[in-house]
């Protein structure tokens, strides 16, 4: 183990950090998922992130990447959130898509979706879930029908992140219409804005419409649009599930800048704060930095040719159980005005900590569930009978 | 930036882990229990035997100079083997200060097999074994003395763990002082450091092995006709385990590499981290496989009790679990946080 940065990491770093100070927003944009206003800044944000080539730092040049290693992808994360840069309105396209097309697309399909992805040109939504179909995602019944050099597209998805927005998005269909289960079942893209797609704002916990249901009456695309083999779905999918609950989905940068912005909370209240709650402060930081090392040993062990197994799980569970632990504990710290908007005149220090608190009651259900993730663990990890 | 184990540092863990396997089964165990006695002769002299009670000890002083990252996959291994024989102390802390004290024939016989020094600390004040020890090195805040066994007053205080052999301490008049002052505290200061690095090393074995067992029985005892091991409740209890030994891991591995300067006050907050961190993955993980092995978890009939009972131990030697976050957070009250802070140390 040699957990120092190279001269040539620190300079990456420098160059990052220079960069964002020049760029990012001085005010925090309007937030993606309540108007299409936020929406757009943020689409314009990626847009400038792209032209100092940032979209995507481990992504081939051709596609608008910089080839870059793991390790650097985490040091450019760490400034990226050290400099409360905007959320990043496509992650579901360069975070779960992206890494997935570098797999199993081809090359005509990289090149025509990556640089767009990359620019904020097209941003994705995942059209994955339905509503007989959550944590049971094999019982998929959305249908695609090959007519000749077309997939027609029906069925009803639910739960789309920024799909309302978004422009494109890349669903999970039955292309066998005897198959069952994870069998028959392929990935297709397909345009958001294409005749026969109908697309409903979902209100979410915050009140703002941050996924949406999809109705999809006979949608027509061109047969190129789908993602590996016909029937490959469920595996493709897989993969892409991997990527988001092991590595990519939620940095370590996340967290630890919200430990930061904690402790500042908790030493605002200088010796009236409770050593019960510095004991959780404490706590929270620590999953923080447990889960940032835990991430470092993991790229340190994909570049050195290794893979992501069924551990991406636990990193699942334990981001998001520290997500509500962190969120938790600010809001106990604030007390009495814990339930009050940052707008409230009385709660001047409140800052976004109930709006983070509130998304973070999400984070068991997203991305499948942790108790799916408790049963992966146990069967694949640990090898427990499963029945 | 390389946080991964290196190929020697993996032989060596592999190597120990095998040794142990052969050698440190838990039917050994028992009928050395039985015995009332706490370390068995042949499996010290075989580890004497494999260089490694003097693995931290410079080459030039005979020893296989190693640095703390390269043996704490070995520690591990031991803590998860519930070795008994104070291998991890003597490699640590004890034949390292021998060493710093120029005790060198001293430290020759122990490295020889010819000699056992038993250890007290103000962080873990009763000496294991001390009845059998030919000397007892004793830190004190300000003083580090050895004392010749014969000239100590030692007092047995029997404890839960039937392999772990205490003794309170009081040296007598042929005490030899090793070191006083600023000396002194340094060393003590750095031999909790590495008690509390090697305490959190042993308990994520201890940790990884009785999630291990308990995957075992589950898979073998049925009830209504089933393995209970295909019980969702179960599953899920020993998944959270796992997750727990998973996100300890990394930090103490990130500590045993900082190790190398214990004075480093990030070092320490991280050292912190480990022990805290391992120690509650070893609780949580030894009550679930209680809890997994049913009314056989309450006997002594299955081996999980002895996991509970060592994490019982550990979790509260070389620093208890509230001072080791009460270190933690004086860290976060006092020096640099961030996402880029994440491998500072200082200087
Ligand atoms: C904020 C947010 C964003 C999302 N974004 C997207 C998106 O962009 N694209 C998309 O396709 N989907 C998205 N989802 C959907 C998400 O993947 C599903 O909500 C999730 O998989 C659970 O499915 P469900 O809602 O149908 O719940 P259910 O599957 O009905 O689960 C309800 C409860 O039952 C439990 N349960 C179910 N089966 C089992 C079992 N076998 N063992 C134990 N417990 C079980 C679950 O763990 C859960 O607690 C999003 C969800 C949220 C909350």
């Amino acid at each position: 183990m040699e957990l120092t940065y190279t001269d040539a990491q620190r300079a990456f770093r420098d160059e990052v950090r220079s960069w964002m100070r020049d760029n990012v927003p001085a005010t925090p944009l309007p937030s993606f998922d309540a108007s299409r206003e936020g929406f757009e800044a943020h689409r314009a944000w990626e847009a400038k992130l792209n032209e100092g080539r940032w979209g995507m730092v481990t992504w081939p040049d051709a596609y608008g990447g910089r080839g870059l290693d793991l390790i650097r992808w985490l040091i450019f994360e760490e400034e990226y959130y050290g400099a409360r840069a905007p959320l990043r309105v496509n992650q579901n396209g360069i975070f779960l898509l992206g890494p997935t097309l570098m797999e199993f697309g081809t090359e005509q399909q990289k090149a025509r979706y990556l640089p767009r992805m990359a620019t904020g040109e097209e941003i994705w939504a995942q059209a994955w879930s339905e509503p007989q179909a959550g944590s049971d995602l094999a019982a998929v019944r959305a249908k695609a029908r090959r007519e000749g050099d077309e997939y027609v597209l029906s069925g009803h998805k639910i739960w789309s992140s920024r799909a309302v927005y978004a422009d494109m998005a890349f669903g999970l269909f039955r292309t066998d219409p005897d198959s069952e289960r994870h069998h028959g079942l392929s990935l297709i893209l397909f345009p958001l804005d294409a005749p026969g797609v109908t697309r409903q704002a979902i209100h979410q916990i915050n009140g703002e419409h941050g996924f949406a249901e999809l109705f999809l009456d006979e949608v027509r695309v061109p047969a190129e649009n789908i993602l590996g083999a016909e029937g490959q779905g469920w595996k493709i999918c897989m993969a892409t599930a991997g990527f988001e609950r092991g590595l990519m989905l939620r940095s370590p940068a996340r967290y630890q800048v919200a430990v930061r912005a904690l402790v500042a909370l908790a030493q605002s209240r200088g010796d009236d704060l409770d050593p019960v709650l510095r004991a959780r402060v404490a706590e929270a930081a620590m999953g923080a930095e447990a889960y940032a090392l835990s991430i470092y040993s993991t790229a340190s062990r994909l570049m050195a040719g290794g893979r992501i197994g069924a551990e991406a799980s636990t990193n699942k569970i334990f981001w998001s159980e520290l997500d509500i632990a962190l969120h938790r504990t600010a809001l106990d710290i604030l007390g009495d005005r814990a339930e009050l908007h940052p707008g409230a005149s009385a709660a001047p220090d409140a800052g976004n900590w109930l709006d983070g608190y509130l998304f973070s009651l999400a984070g068991p259900i997203y991305a499948g569930t942790n108790e799916i993730q408790r049963n992966i663990i146990a069967e694949r990890m640990l090898g427990m009978p499963r029945k | 930036m390389q946080f991964v184990i290196t190929e020697e540092q993996q032989m060596m863990t592999d190597m120990v882990r095998e040794f142990l396997a052969a050698n440190c089964t838990t039917a050994e165990l028992r009928a050395l229990a039985e015995t009332g006695k706490s370390h068995d002769a042949a499996r010290w002299s075989a580890m004497v035997e494999l260089g490694l009670p003097g693995a931290l000890v410079g080459e030039e002083a005979g020893g296989l100079g190693l640095a703390p990252q390269d043996v704490i996959g070995l520690v591990t291994a031991a803590g998860a083997a519930l070795l008994p024989e104070p291998l991890i102390e003597t490699m640590g802390i004890t034949l390292p200060a021998l060493d710093q004290f120029g005790e060198a024939a001293l430290l020759a016989q122990v490295m020889a097999g010819e000699a056992q020094v038993a250890l007290s600390h103000p962080a873990a004040p009763f000496a294991e074994g001390a009845d059998s020890a030919d000397a007892i090195l004793i830190f004190e805040v300000d003083r580090v003395l050895l004392c010749p066994a014969g000239s100590a007053t030692i007092t047995p205080q029997p404890g839960v763990d039937p392999l772990r052999r205490l003794f309170a301490v009081t040296p007598g008049p042929d005490a030899q002082i090793l070191a006083e002052g600023e000396a002194a505290r340094a060393a003590t200061d750095h031999a909790q450091e590495i008690g509390a690095l090697f305490a959190a090393a042993q308990m994520l074995g201890i940790a990884q092995r009785a999630i291990d067992i308990s995957v075992a029985y589950a898979g073998e005892r049925t009830q209504f006709g089933k393995p209970i091991g295909s019980y969702q409740a179960l599953k899920h209890h020993l998944a959270s385990a796992q997750v727990a030994v998973e996100f300890a891991r990394p930090v103490l591995q990130a500590a045993s590499a900082m190790a190398a300067s214990t004075q480093d006050a990030y070092t320490r907050a991280r050292i912190s981290h480990a022990k805290y961190v391992c120690g509650r993955a070893a609780e949580t993980t030894a009550q679930t496989a209680i809890q997994v092995h049913g009314g056989m978890g309450y006997s002594q009939e299955a081996d999980v009790h002895f996991y509970i009972k060592r994490t019982l131990s550990l979790r509260n030697l070389w620093g208890t679990e509230t001072l080791h976050r009460n270190r933690y957070a004086a860290r976060l009250e006092t020096l640099a946080i961030g996402p880029d802070t994440l491998f500072n140390q200082e200087g």
